[in-house]
């Protein structure tokens, strides 16, 4: 059930999912991050300077004979000229060839209207996307000590709320939105980035020292947007090649993000105003290519200088980017609505894959974490501790009176799955170990390393009707995969909250 | 009061914005260095900084080269729009003195004009979408996250890239149906238009 994994600070000591040699990963990583990005920078430059150099090939032969002509007097005045203070004044007004000349920026659809659509479908799904995500932050109750995965975030997890179990759905719902939004905002997020790329090579760098600042707080925009989808991709398939524990880097991106958004919708926000007003999107999406012209020049300069002939209409571009999200969404929906609709999720991590008959989706494995057939057989224990003591055999707990509940499992990836869980209430072994006011748990279970072995559960969670030590699902025993022998099953909590193979809940009486 | 729009004016003169400008950043640079601190805090500033700046570069210096680069290769590779249509826009803009920009749409007027609809948006946008479930889920479909991901799930990434081009061979396909129904429509309207024309000469 882990959603979140890496070397967070809990389980420095040893870590189930990522190859040990961390650090020489990140020092290699920083060498060759810099190598990269000198690399990309210079190749990236060249092959756009190429592009605008081909394109103005033919212009430059014919202007070559007069430029050589003017270059002979040019040579005389520039020796005139050779002063630091106008030779940088001469380098600010002539832009260098490539990307930084306006003429390279040739597509007719590109202007203050279309970034301004962009925007305000970014402005709305970004801000959910924020919302989402901090919910699910405070959905670990990381105000209680066991579950404090960023103890160095201090104003950063303010906590306004206990998370609470009901509706139980809440969770699986949030996840849902947040991993299936997500993914369908990213054609919108690359053509937004397209849409003011030209803007990255501006020139002068910066007329003002107020630019320079707009510009460097982009830095937290783009960089912090790119950043957390690159780190949300990667992590809903398991793929941990980043040298930090997702769920810290993942939180704090999101602040530098944040930060970078309200910065940048504040400054823009009457720019994406006059942009929505200057034309009609009921018009726009009337016009075929035939009758597509370039925008109106705007004071931001998004608009080519000279826009070639277009070869898509603009409401044929915003149908390819609404269809992307779509078709991006549609294949993975399925995997947090369940149900039949869990064989449309062909890329869901678990989508179709997981949706034979009787298949639970799961999290971590009893494999993974080496779970041994002496762990779960006669020597298996129980042990709950409060006022006092009890070590129960798997047996005694069965006998037990058991209690059922449909409640879903939820996972910070994205997926959930509803299911009928039997077992004891938590209350029910409160009183066993003399805690009659339950005020808190910590539920300890088999695993001996990795993040999420241990969950804190708040005095809501523990006093739900529904919140039980389960010992069957579906009418069958737990399979080992899903906790055998033991699991708690909580509702509305995330995923890894809802602990398996446990072996010692503590009871803490209320205050 | 006029010695506070005096400041502002001041401000404005060696800022270049209005002061509340400068307050607004400095206050979000303030968030985000606290964020950041956070990060330091948690001992993993390094990884952090080198991978917000791999996905800066990665996307403007290398994605979106890359993406152009192929769009525009494609551009040159089909024909863009019906010849009619074409040389009366590349008039257009000749008629605006910007004849000298038009390029690679100056050089393919003196091409034969292509008859029906223009192809490539019906290439582009269906390899566009297979290029995007690629960048999203690559590492299922290319089986490098297949370890972890089992021992996670005990499902394998095995059925992934078999989905992904069973996908992209829908997406073309149907493309290639849209194509047809244009290319249909196209004609019969062209047949039409011939018609009304004779007609028109008949009387």
């Amino acid at each position: 059930m882990t959603g979140k994994r890496g070397p967070g600070r809990r389980d420095a000591g040893g870590h189930d999912e990522l190859p040990p040699a961390r650090p020489r990963a990140v020092g290699t990583l920083g060498a060759a991050g810099r190598a990269t990005f000198l690399i990309l920078l210079a190749g990236a430059t060249a092959v756009l300077a190429a592009i605008g150099a081909a394109r103005r090939g033919r212009a430059l032969r014919r202007r070559a004979a007069g430029l050589l002509e003017r270059a002979a007097g040019q040579l005389s005045r520039m020796t005139a000229r050779l002063s630091p203070g106008a030779l940088a004044s001469r380098l600010l007004s002539h832009p260098p060839p490539g990307p930084f000349r306006p003429s390279t920026w040739r597509s007719p659809l590109r202007g203050l209207w279309l970034t301004s659509v962009l925007g305000l479908v970014l402005l709305g799904g970004l801000t959910v996307m924020a919302v989402t995500g901090l919910l699910s932050y405070a959905s670990y109750n990381p105000r209680l000590p066991g579950n404090d995965e960023t103890p160095g975030g201090h104003l950063l997890k303010f906590y306004l709320f206990s998370w609470p179990t009901d509706p139980a759905w809440l969770y699986r719902v949030n996840q849902g939105i947040h991993v299936t939004l997500g993914l369908a905002l990213l054609p919108v997020v690359l053509t937004k980035l397209w849409s003011v790329l030209p803007k990255l090579f501006s020139w002068p760098p910066a007329a003002s020292a107020a630019q320079a600042l707009e510009r460097l707080s982009l830095v937290m925009i783009v960089g912090g947007v790119l950043f957390e989808f690159a780190t949300g991709i990667l992590n809903i398939q398991n793929f941990y090649v980043f040298p930090f524990s997702f769920y810290t880097a993942h939180l704090y991106g999101a602040w530098v993000f944040i930060a970078g958004f309200v910065t940048h919708v504040i400054l823009k926000y009457p720019h994406m105003r006059a942009g929505l007003r200057s034309r009609s999107l009921r018009r726009e999406l009337r016009t075929p290519l035939s009758a597509t012209r370039p925008e109106a020049l705007d004071p931001v300069g998004l608009r080519a200088a000279a826009p070639a002939a277009p070869t898509i209409s603009r409401r044929g571009l915003l149908a390819a980017v609404a269809g992307g999200s779509l078709t991006l969404a549609a294949l993975v929906a399925g995997q947090s609505i369940g149900g039949w609709t869990r064989r449309t999720a062909l890329f869901a991590p678990r989508g179709l894959s997981a949706a034979q008959p009787g298949e639970l989706p799961v999290n971590r494995t009893a494999a993974t974490i080496g779970l041994t057939d002496a762990d779960v057989g006669p020597a298996y224990r129980l042990v709950l501790v409060g006022s006092r003591q009890v070590s129960l055999t798997r047996a005694q707990v069965a006998a037990l009176p058991q209690q059922s509940a449909v409640l879903p499992i939820a996972c910070v990836e994205g997926w959930s799955v509803a299911a009928t869980w039997s077992g004891v209430r938590l209350t029910d072994l409160a009183r066993l170990a003399g805690v009659n006011h339950p005020g808190g748990a910590l539920v300890e279970s088999i695993e001996r390393k990795g993040s999420f072995r241990t969950a804190d559960l708040s005095a809501a969670q523990v006093n739900d009707p529904r919140s039980m030590l389960a010992l069957r699902v579906n009418d069958a025993d737990l399979p080992r995969d899903h906790g055998y022998p033991a699991r708690t099953v909580i509702p509305a909590a995330p995923g890894v909250h809802n602990t398996k193979w446990v072996n010692k809940i503590t009871f803490t009486e209320q205050a | 009061m006029r010695g506070l729009i005096g400041l502002t004016g001041r401000v404005r003169h060696w800022y270049g914005a209005h002061p509340l400008h400068l307050l607004a950043l400095l206050a979000v640079f303030a968030l985000a260095g606290y964020a950041l601190r956070a990060v330091v805090a948690a001992g993993q500033w390094r990884g952090f900084a080198v991978w917000f700046v791999v996905a800066i570069v990665a996307h403007d210096l290398l994605l979106f080269p890359l993406y152009s680069l192929a769009d525009l290769s494609l551009r040159r590779l089909l024909p863009a729009r019906a010849g009619g249509e074409h040389s009366r826009l590349t008039a257009a803009a000749g008629a605006a003195g910007r004849a000298d920009t038009a390029g690679p749409a100056g050089t393919a007027g003196a091409a034969p004009p292509p008859s029906g609809p223009p192809v490539i948006n019906y290439v582009r946008v269906p390899a566009a979408f297979a290029l995007l479930l690629l960048l999203v889920w690559f590492p299922l479909i290319l089986g490098l996250s297949a370890g972890t991901y089992h021992r996670a799930s005990g499902l394998t990434a095995e059925p992934y890239l078999g989905r992904w081009l069973a996908v992209t061979g829908v997406l073309f396909l149907a493309s290639a149906a849209a194509y047809a129904v244009a290319l249909r429509r196209a004609s019969a309207r062209a047949r039409a238009r011939k018609t009304t024309v004779l007609a028109g000469r008949g009387r």
